[in-house]
């Protein structure tokens, strides 16, 4: 039953949003070097933290499919990446425009989350073609599996990879995605993570619950048509 | 590079939040076009369960006694 | 487990020195994107981060035609159903696998770097080469392990050897920038070892977590 307890989460789900925006437009200061260019800050990088979280869970449910052999776990953990791509694309797009707007330029390297985020988002994008091209669905369900593990283990490591990297030719630039945020900021910054959490718990248990309807509709039509032509 | 005075930086502050409800709304909605299809094939197995019983009767749905009778034993 | 391994490695091992297919077709491969490189960046010499560039990436793309081939007698000969109904460990096909792209990588790499050295290298090559030795080692230990993986994940897919390449080289960023980074001061006039250790340590990370995972998830592969 995937649609239990679906209420109350949208609820907190909208009420997290708009509190988020709510504080982001009248309660979080103005950067003092970016101005009011920064308050794009609250909205790509929430999104990158919990895409990166949704494709790491993804890994671990994974895991639960290939232990327990049991393919709801693989749905579970299909939707969790598929609904993270999503955002990487918002992700990569707010992160340009944030780039445009502090830089001038639709990209940057400096920025080591942004330039590892990319690399991760290449590699998921071949989830779809890998899963989509294996005919079998109980060996598309593994070797998806497979995949979502090597991907969920790769990302903490590229994202080391990347920071080593970028340290030595770049200078952090920005250090905002760490923890030295003043007070005001840094609320906000959290309560907009908790309303990107929320959001993508309640989209993933909207996507599963229609899925499981499909699928059950298929097996009654299975059925039906069985127990007509009989 | 200096801030960007409001008027600019708002436009491209607001396009990034443009971008993030687009995606949510695309994507709810695309939800809704597939809950849209299940209650259309729900309705159709309804109707079709509805008639089912009248058009096709089986041989096996026949009351019990008349296969009694037929099972008379012959003597 | 690493007898039945060492069997399929030296299987191997013995049809490449038969056929001579993957180690030479790599090999040769990589010479020739030397000189693609030598007129696409229009330069006689290279050093720095620019030679260590051109040379990690060459050998990524190397080890991207070598795993295109790593299960393909396999699959032409129907060999891998045999393979398969034997009660063979797919730990050792794994080890078997990585170890065999590891040897194959090892051997381009021993034309490969003279060949960079004569063509595009500008600073001496003799000079770096011990402290590049535990790069190369280390880098072909990841490129192996996760190119057996992924050769493994790509056979089940129609477009195998469009699947894989797509897989392999995000996955390989890591090796790539550890490879570079580490390789870069040690290719200029006067070689250093700058923050070497640091680079292999990200190589060593890399190459654990992977040989780990893939030992661990190859079970569920290549199973019917």
């Amino acid at each position: 039953m995937y649609s239990k307890g679906f209420r109350p989460l949208s609820i907190a789900t909208v009420v997290a949003l708009a509190s988020a925006l709510a504080l982001v437009f009248f309660y979080a200061p103005n950067d003092a070097d970016q101005g009011f260019v920064q308050k794009i800050f609250y909205v790509h990088v929430p999104m990158a933290i919990v895409a990166l979280g949704g494709w790491v869970a993804g890994g671990l449910m994974a895991i639960k499919h290939l232990r327990s052999g049991d393919r709801s776990w693989d749905v579970r953990s299909y939707v969790a990446i598929h609904l993270s791509i999503i955002l990487g694309v918002g992700v990569l797009v707010t992160g340009a425009i944030w780039a445009r707007a502090s830089w001038g330029h639709w990209w940057v390297w400096d920025e080591p989350v942004l330039v590892s985020f990319l690399i991760v988002f290449l590699l998921y994008c071949v989830y779809y073609p890998l899963r989509f091209s294996i005919e079998d669905p109980e060996r598309q369900a593994r070797y998806s599996s497979v995949f979502a593990i090597t991907a969920g283990a790769f990302v903490p490591l590229n994202f080391i990879a990347v920071r080593l990297a970028e340290s030595f030719t770049h200078p952090r630039v920005l250090s905002q995605t760490g923890g030295n945020l003043p007070g005001e900021m840094r609320l906000t910054f959290l309560v907009s993570l908790a309303a990107m959490t929320l959001l993508f718990v309640t989209l993933w248990k909207l996507e599963l619950a229609s899925k499981n309807a499909s699928a059950q509709l298929k097996r009654l039509r299975t059925k039906l048509n069985a127990r007509l032509a009989a | 590079m200096p801030a960007l005075p409001l008027d600019e930086a708002g436009k491209y502050v607001a396009g990034a939040y443009v971008v993030f409800f687009t995606l949510i709304v695309i994507y709810v909605a695309i939800i809704g076009s597939k809950i849209a299809r299940i209650e259309r094939e729900l309705e159709e197995l309804n109707e079709e369960v509805g008639q089912g019983p009248s058009i096709d009767d089986g041989p096996e749905v026949r009351p019990p006694d008349q296969m009694a009778g037929l099972e008379a034993p012959r003597g | 487990m690493i007898r039945a391994a060492r069997a399929i490695l030296v299987k191997d091992l013995r049809l490449e020195l038969r056929t001579k297919e993957s180690v030479p077709a790599m090999t040769l491969f990589t010479v020739t994107v030397y000189v693609l490189f030598h007129f696409g960046l229009d330069r006689d010499t290279l050093e720095g981060s620019l030679a260590s560039g051109v040379l990690w990436v060459t050998l990524l793309l190397a080890a991207v035609v070598g795993v295109a081939r790593l299960f393909a007698a396999e699959r032409e000969q129907g060999g891998i159903d045999g393979l398969l109904l034997a009660p063979v460990d797919r730990t050792a096909l794994f080890v078997a696998k990585a170890a065999a792209l590891f040897l194959f990588l090892c051997a381009v790499e021993i034309v490969a770097l003279p060949a960079f050295a004569l063509l595009l290298l500008g600073p001496d090559l003799l000079e770096p080469l011990p402290r590049l030795l535990p790069i190369l080692l280390l880098a072909n230990a990841g490129l192996a392990a996760v190119g057996a993986l992924v050769a493994a994940l790509a056979t089940a897919t129609r477009a195998p050897e469009l699947i894989m390449p797509l897989l392999l080289l995000p996955l390989l960023v890591p090796v790539l920038i550890g490879a570079a980074e580490a390789s870069e001061p040690l290719l200029r006039d006067d070689p250093v070892a700058d923050r070497l250790g640091r680079w292999l340590g990200l190589l060593t990370l890399y190459d654990v977590v992977f040989v780990l995972l893939s030992v661990a998830v190859f079970d569920y592969l290549l199973e019917d």
